[in-house]
């Protein structure tokens, strides 16, 4: 990889369910330590593009390339590498129900590290602490509520350090004041660590916080790009109604 | 027409799409466990916490299975063979297919619905996500744990049966507990010990196989995971039974017994 590869590459990916075109020739270069904010109506791919870029979907035409390597050729131990250096925030937090808050924030490194269970626990315990749940690790994900789950769930992501973060909804669900809270600390990562942000977002006060750059997919295809004050003077009808509105998701 | 032909074609496919879930989870599971700890897990989850159900099952059909055993043979004069009868009854069949499919119940619908609901909630892609294969991690660690599990529940029903089968035996009789299990014993070789105390082994595979294939495959919401969990009991109850007719025919062709 050089210092021009672009972290996250998407070039003419297209991607249907049955009868449904759910993204048509999508080409999206993310350069590294970049923050892209991907907006749009519900339905428009943007859950599905994320997906893509961490390989648990395959487009049906199209490359993905995540630091230069084309996702959808790769198997087993080198698939595994590349998404060891991506941290996906799911849209419903996807937590293990099956072990505590901290077991699940401590789950990357458990499998990926040969630090002791101590380290584990400390690191564990500060991101949750990070995210507002320093007295959650040994709570179930079933005595969460929705919006810590969320937390929980980037905390998860976010445990390895990896220098690309996908986030799907980060704020959706929270109060205004933990949803900017998760804002700061995106934008602390990408400012401070360098780290690349992916970001779907309804949230359009968090995509002006976030985003160096705004993605407006509809129907698929990639509608309007830019930083947020040319979306909003986007010739568009649609897309100034999009960034004209203060919907918290 | 068309539809029936659109149905059958959906089925045979869904057939080839398990057939080969299976040759996976067989190939897979036959390399060196890299998931030590997660086996582990399962074979408690799956196998220790199976023991109440099976103990008290075997117990229970022990018991009525002497009293109809005991009601045969003495219409023969012959209820010095109650022990031996049952053993045998017990060790060659009932005992493994009672258990294999109690253990379809418990261990199947589990299952089932675990994955399922794991499959629902992204939880799988989760683990994708995070750098884990979870073929591996979710299906290779459950069909090792019932590969593993089936025959020692299977052990523990045949000796709970004949415990149930001695309770029985010796409310009528007083025969005493040293004397029951060395005419229970006594005609009992290899060939009956063995193969069918192994043959277990396939049905925990069939077991966890189709369960965790269902489960994986789950859509529909929570109505769909309590879906999984019923054709998971179904699918693999049927295919066990349909197993356990070839790997009789096959057990008693690769060991006759006495002419």
């Amino acid at each position: 990889m050089t210092e021009s590869t672009p972290a996250v590459e998407l070039r003419h990916v297209s991607k249907a369910f049955g009868d449904l075109r759910v993204l048509d020739d999508v080409s999206l270069s993310v350069p590294a330590g970049r923050a892209v904010c991907i907006l749009g109506r519900s339905g428009t791919g943007k859950s599905v593009t994320l997906k893509h870029i961490v390989g648990l979907l395959a487009p049906d035409s199209g490359q993905v390339l995540v630091e230069g390597e084309d996702i959808t050729l790769l198997r087993g131990a080198d698939l595994a590498r590349v998404r060891k250096r991506m941290g996906l925030l799911f849209q419903n937090a996807a937590l293990f129900d099956s072990i505590s808050v901290g077991e699940n924030v401590a789950f990357p490194l458990r499998r990926h590290t040969r630090l002791k269970d101590e380290e584990i626990r400390a690191r564990a315990q500060d991101l949750l602490s990070q995210v507002g749940l320093e007295r959650e690790y040994d709570k179930m994900p079933a005595d969460l509520s929705g919006g810590m789950k969320k937390r929980a769930g980037l905390a998860r992501a976010l445990v390895l350090e990896p220098p690309i973060v996908l986030a799907d909804e980060p704020s959706a669900g929270l109060d205004p004041i933990t949803a900017g809270e998760i804002d700061a600390l995106l934008v602390a990562l990408n400012d401070r660590a360098g780290t690349t942000l992916i970001v779907v977002t309804h949230n359009i006060p968090s995509a002006r916080v976030i985003g160096d750059e705004l993605v407006f997919l509809h129907e698929g295809r990639i509608l309007a790009r830019g930083d947020a004050a040319s979306l909003d003077r986007s010739e568009i009808p649609l897309v100034r109604q999009f960034m004209s509105s203060e919907s918290s998701g | 027409m068309a539809l029936v032909s659109s149905g059958v074609t959906e089925w045979l496919a869904g057939v080839g799409d398990g057939a080969r879930f299976g040759a996976r989870a067989l190939t897979q599971s036959l390399r060196l466990p890299d998931e030590p700890a997660e086996t582990g897990r399962q074979l408690y989850e799956l196998g220790v916490r199976s023991v109440p159900l099976i103990a008290a099952a075997g117990f229970a059909v022990g018991i009525v299975l002497s009293m109809h055993t005991r009601a045969s043979l003495a219409r023969f004069g012959a209820e010095a063979l109650i022990p031996a009868g049952l053993a045998i009854a017990f060790i060659r069949e009932t005992g493994p297919l009672t258990a294999g499919l109690l253990l379809s119940g418990r261990i199947g619908a589990g299952i089932g619905a675990e994955l399922g609901a794991m499959k629902v909630t992204e939880q799988i892609d989760a683990l994708e996500a995070l750098a884990v294969d979870s073929f591996r991690y979710l299906v290779v660690t459950r069909v090792l744990a019932c590969v593993i599990a089936l025959p020692l529940l299977t052990t523990l029903m045949n000796f709970t049966g004949l415990l149930g089968g001695y309770t029985a035996e010796a409310a009528i009789t007083g025969i005493g507990f040293e004397a029951y299990f060395r005419q229970a014993f006594n005609p009992i070789d290899f060939a009956d010990l063995v193969p069918a105390t192994l043959k277990t082994m396939v049905f925990g595979f069939i077991i966890a196989t189709v369960s965790s294939y269902l489960g994986i495959n789950t859509t529909g919401g929570t109505e769909g995971v309590g879906r999984t969990a019923t054709k998971s009991v179904v699918m693999s109850s049927i295919l066990l039974i349909a197993t356990n007719v070839l790997l009789v025919r096959m057990i008693l062709f690769l060991f006759p017994g006495p002419e």
